[in-house]
C-alpha cells in the first residue's frame, strides 16, 4: 500500500446520497482477476451511455472538475463488499473520498488500499460543496497526521476522526496482513487453548 | 451486567487487541467464490504463503455462472477465466471446491447452511456482503473485501473494530400472505438504507421466533441493506433440528454435546443494546420497493411518498426518474415485464414450494419473462423430487440451474433497460439487474403473483377470495 500523508488538490463534487458500489463499479466489470484497470469503468453507467459514449453532463465528463479528492453525499459506498469499488476510485486517480457518512465495508476496503475516507459533519460537507460550486478550482487540503481537512480559500477547517491503528498504517503504507502474520504464534496458541466452545 | 449474544460470540473469538480499539478476531469458517478471491490468492503467491487453515475454507462457483447448460463450457470468456482461476487456485492451495457440476454447488449462502457447515456460535466470513445470511444460526457472519479475504486465507484472522449493538424486536402474528421477506423490507423501510451502519443487529421477538430457519435466513441476509455489518438470531430448537444430521454437522454424541453448548447462545436478560427498535407483525403488509435502494420500500397498497417528505429531494427525484415513477403514485396494477425468483435471499426449497403452490394450475401472463433459479444443486434436486419443476414448467417458468443469476446480472441473466422486474433478490440499485433495469424488490409470493397477472397485485385479496392458506 502507498503511504498517505497529505494532499492539496481541487475536488470533484458528487452531491448524491446513498451512492452504492454497483454505481461505483457495476458487477459486470468485476470479472478481472487482477487489481488493475478498474478506473476505466468507475461510475460506468453514469459516465457512459449503453453505446459507450461519454455522457456530457456527468461530473467526470464536463471538464470543469478534476483533482485527487472526491466529495460525495452521505452513505457513500453502501451495498456490496466488492473491494473493486475502492480499487476503481483509486485507479482513476482519487486519493481521498469525503462524505458525511460511509458504509462500513467500503470504508474498510478504502483504508486497506491507501484511499483515505474522510468523514465530516453534514454542515462541513455543505461548506465543501458550496466552495467547489463557487470555484471549481478551489483547493482542498487534507493532512492525515493532523486529521484535518481545510478549504484553502476560506481557511474553514474540520478535524476528522480515524482509528489510530489505521492512521498509523496509512501514514506508513503498512498492510494489515503484515501485522496479522506477525501474530501467527499467538493465533496458533489461541487455537490450542480453545475448548470446544462454539465450534 | 449481562452480555448480548453478539458479545458472547465475539469475546470467544478475540485473539488479542490492538491499541486504538481494533481487535484480532478468529474466523471459524471462510467461504470463497470466483469473483472476490483471485486477487487474494495472488497476494498469497506473491508472499509465498500457504492457506493457513484450508480445512476451514470452502469454495464454490456462483456469481457469474450460467443458469442454463452448466455442463457446457462457460461461453463468456471473462467468466470462464474467472471460474477456471478458482479451480486452479483451490487445487494449488488445497481448498475444497464445490464447483460447477458438483452435487453441492450453489450460492455460497445457500450451501453453507444446507451442508451443516454453518453452525451456531461460529464466526463466518466471505468476500460477499450477504454473508450476514448465516447469522440466522446465531453466528457472527459478515462480508469482507478481497484484502481481508487474503488476510483470512493467510492467518484465519481479521482486524476489526467492535460494532455497536442493536436489537430489533418483532412481536405478534403475521397476516396471511406476509412472509419473512416482507418483515425485513418493512424494517429497512423504517430504518433506511443507512440506519444500521456501525451496528450488528440481533433480531428477536415472537414473530421472528416463529419463523423457519430458511425464513430467518432471508431476514439476516438483508441486514447489510440497512448498512449493518450483520444480523443474528439466537439459536433454538428450530435451529438445532435444522442442523441435526447435515453432512458437516457434528454427529451422534458430538452433536448432543454441541447442542448443550449452543443452548448458552442467547442474550442475557440484563444485557444492554446501544439501540433498540420494536415493531408489530400485524402492521406489516406485503412490501414492494419503488426506488433505487432497499430502504425505499412501502406496503403494497401504499402510494410513493411525496418529495417534500424526504431528506434529500434531489437524490429522491433522481431515483424516481430512474424508476419512471412519480411521487404519490400507486404501484398496485403496475405492469411488469420480468420476474426473478432466486438469489441468496429467496432461492431455497421453501421459497420454491410456495411459488409452485401458488402457480400450480395457472399460467404466467403473456409477455412476462420469468426466471426461476434454485439456490443450489441440492435445492434443485429436492424440487425435482417433489415435482415442483413440473408445476413451474406448467406455469411457463422453467426451473434453471443454480447461481446468483439476475440478482446482479454477472452472467447472461439480465433485465433489459427500462423493463420492470419484480425480484425476490436483495438490491434494487440502478443497473443492478442490467444497465437501465428497474427492480422492484418483493417476496416470492408477490413475485409469483406478478408473474401470473403481469402486474403488481396484493396477494392477500386473492388468498382470501380463494380461501387459500399458503403460509
Amino acid at each position: 500500500m502507498q503511504p498517505f500523508t497529505h494532499i492539496a488538490s481541487p475536488a470533484v463534487p458528487l452531491p448524491i446520497e446513498d451512492v452504492d458500489t454497483d454505481q461505483i463499479i457495476p458487477a459486470r466489470f468485476l470479472k478481472a482477476t487482477t487489481r488493475d484497470g478498474f478506473g476505466d469503468n468507475l461510475f460506468r453507467d453514469w459516465r457512459y451511455d449503453q453505446e459507450g459514449r461519454a455522457k456530457a453532463d456527468f461530473v467526470l465528463n464536463t471538464g470543469v472538475y478534476n483533482g485527487q479528492i472526491l466529495v460525495a453525499g452521505r452513505n457513500f459506498g453502501c451495498g456490496s463488499s466488492r473491494e473493486h469499488a475502492a480499487w476503481a476510485i483509486y485507479d482513476y486517480g482519487f486519493k481521498a473520498v469525503v462524505s458525511s457518512f460511509f458504509a462500513d465495508i467500503f470504508k474498510g476496503n478504502a483504508l486497506n488500499n491507501g484511499l483515505l475516507p474522510v468523514q465530516v459533519s453534514p454542515e462541513y460537507l455543505h461548506s465543501l460543496f458550496a466552495a467547489i460550486e463557487a470555484d471549481p478550482g478551489a483547493r482542498i487540503s487534507i493532512d492525515l497526521a493532523e486529521q484535518q481537512i481545510r478549504i484553502e480559500a476560506t481557511g474553514e477547517a474540520y478535524r476528522f476522526d480515524i482509528d489510530p491503528y489505521k492512521k498509523m498504517c496509512l501514514l506508513n503504507g503498512y498492510d494489515d496482513i503484515d501485522y496479522l502474520l506477525s501474530l501467527r504464534p499467538q493465533i496458533e496458541a489461541f487455537e490450542q487453548a480453545r475448548t470446544a466452545a462454539f465450534i | 451486567m449481562g452480555k448480548t449474544l453478539f458479545d458472547k460470540i465475539w469475546d470467544a473469538h478475540t485473539v488479542s487487541a490492538v491499541d486504538g480499539g481494533q481487535q484480532v478476531v478468529y474466523i471459524d469458517r471462510h467461504f470463497i467464490h470466483e469473483v472476490t478471491s483471485p486477487q487474494a490468492f495472488d497476494g498469497l503467491s506473491a508472499r509465498n504463503l500457504p492457506v493457513f487453515r484450508p480445512d476451514q475454507t470452502i469454495a464454490t462457483a456462483d456469481h457469474n455462472v450460467p443458469t442454463i447448460n452448466q455442463h457446457l463450457p462457460i461461453a463468456e470468456p471473462l467468466s470462464r477465466h474467472q471460474v477456471q482461476k478458482l479451480v486452479e487456485n483451490c487445487a494449488q492451495f488445497g481448498v475444497e471446491l464445490y464447483g460447477l457440476g458438483h452435487p453441492y454447488q450453489g450460492i455460497v449462502h445457500v450451501i453453507g447452511p444446507e451442508l451443516g457447515i454453518t453452525q451456531p456460535g461460529m464466526t463466518i466470513v466471505c468476500g460477499d456482503s450477504h454473508t450476514s445470511t448465516h447469522g440466522a444460526f446465531g453466528c457472527i457472519a459478515f462480508g469482507i473485501g478481497t484484502s481481508q479475504v487474503e488476510q483470512v486465507l493467510a492467518t484465519q484472522c481479521l482486524l476489526q473494530s467492535r460494532p455497536k449493538r442493536m436489537r430489533i424486536t418483532v412481536d405478534g402474528e403475521l397476516q396471511p400472505g406476509v412472509l419473512s421477506k416482507d418483515i425485513i423490507l418493512y424494517i429497512i423501510s423504517r430504518l433506511s438504507a443507512a440506519g444500521g451502519t456501525g451496528y450488528f443487529v440481533e433480531y428477536a421477538g415472537s414473530a421472528i421466533r416463529s419463523l423457519s430457519m430458511e425464513a430467518r435466513m432471508t431476514i439476516c441476509n438483508m441486514s447489510i441493506e440497512m448498512g449493518a455489518r450483520g444480523g443474528l438470531i439466537a439459536p433454538d430448537e428450530e435451529t438445532f433440528n435444522y442442523v441435526r444430521g447435515r453432512e458437516f454437522a457434528p454427529q451422534g454424541e458430538a452433536f448432543e454435546q454441541a447442542v448443550a453448548q449452543w443452548r448458552e447462545l442467547y442474550t442475557d436478560e440484563d444485557a444492554v443494546f446501544d439501540k433498540e427498535y420494536h415493531f408489530r407483525a400485524e402492521d406489516i403488509q406485503p412490501m414492494i420497493t419503488y426506488g433505487t435502494n432497499p430502504g425505499m420500500g412501502m406496503g403494497i397498497v401504499e402510494a410513493i411518498p411525496a418529495a417534500e417528505s424526504v431528506d434529500n429531494p434531489a437524490t429522491y427525484r433522481k431515483s424516481l426518474d430512474y424508476m419512471g415513477f412519480a411521487p404519490g403514485q400507486l404501484l398496485l396494477g403496475q405492469p411488469v415485464q420480468y420476474v426473478f425468483i432466486g438469489s441468496c435471499t429467496n432461492s431455497r426449497i421453501e421459497d420454491l414450494r410456495l411459488v409452485a403452490q401458488y402457480v400450480a394450475g395457472k399460467e404466467k401472463a403473456p409477455g412476462v419473462e420469468v426466471i426461476v433459479v434454485p439456490g443450489s444443486r441440492q435445492v434443485a434436486a429436492q424440487a425435482k423430487a417433489e415435482g415442483l419443476d413440473l408445476i413451474l414448467a406448467g406455469a411457463g417458468m422453467a426451473l434453471r440451474e443454480p447461481g446468483c443469476s439476475a440478482c446482479l446480472g454477472m452472467n447472461e441473466d439480465k433485465v433489459p433497460a427500462g423493463a420492470y422486474c419484480v425480484s425476490t433478490s436483495n438490491r434494487n440499485f440502478e443497473g443492478r439487474q442490467g444497465p437501465g433495469a428497474r427492480t422492484l424488490l418483493a417476496s416470492p409470493l408477490t413475485a409469483a403473483a406478478a408473474a401470473i397477472h403481469g402486474r403488481i397485485v396484493d396477494v392477500r385479496e386473492e388468498l382470501a377470495s380463494a380461501g387459500l392458506a399458503l403460509v
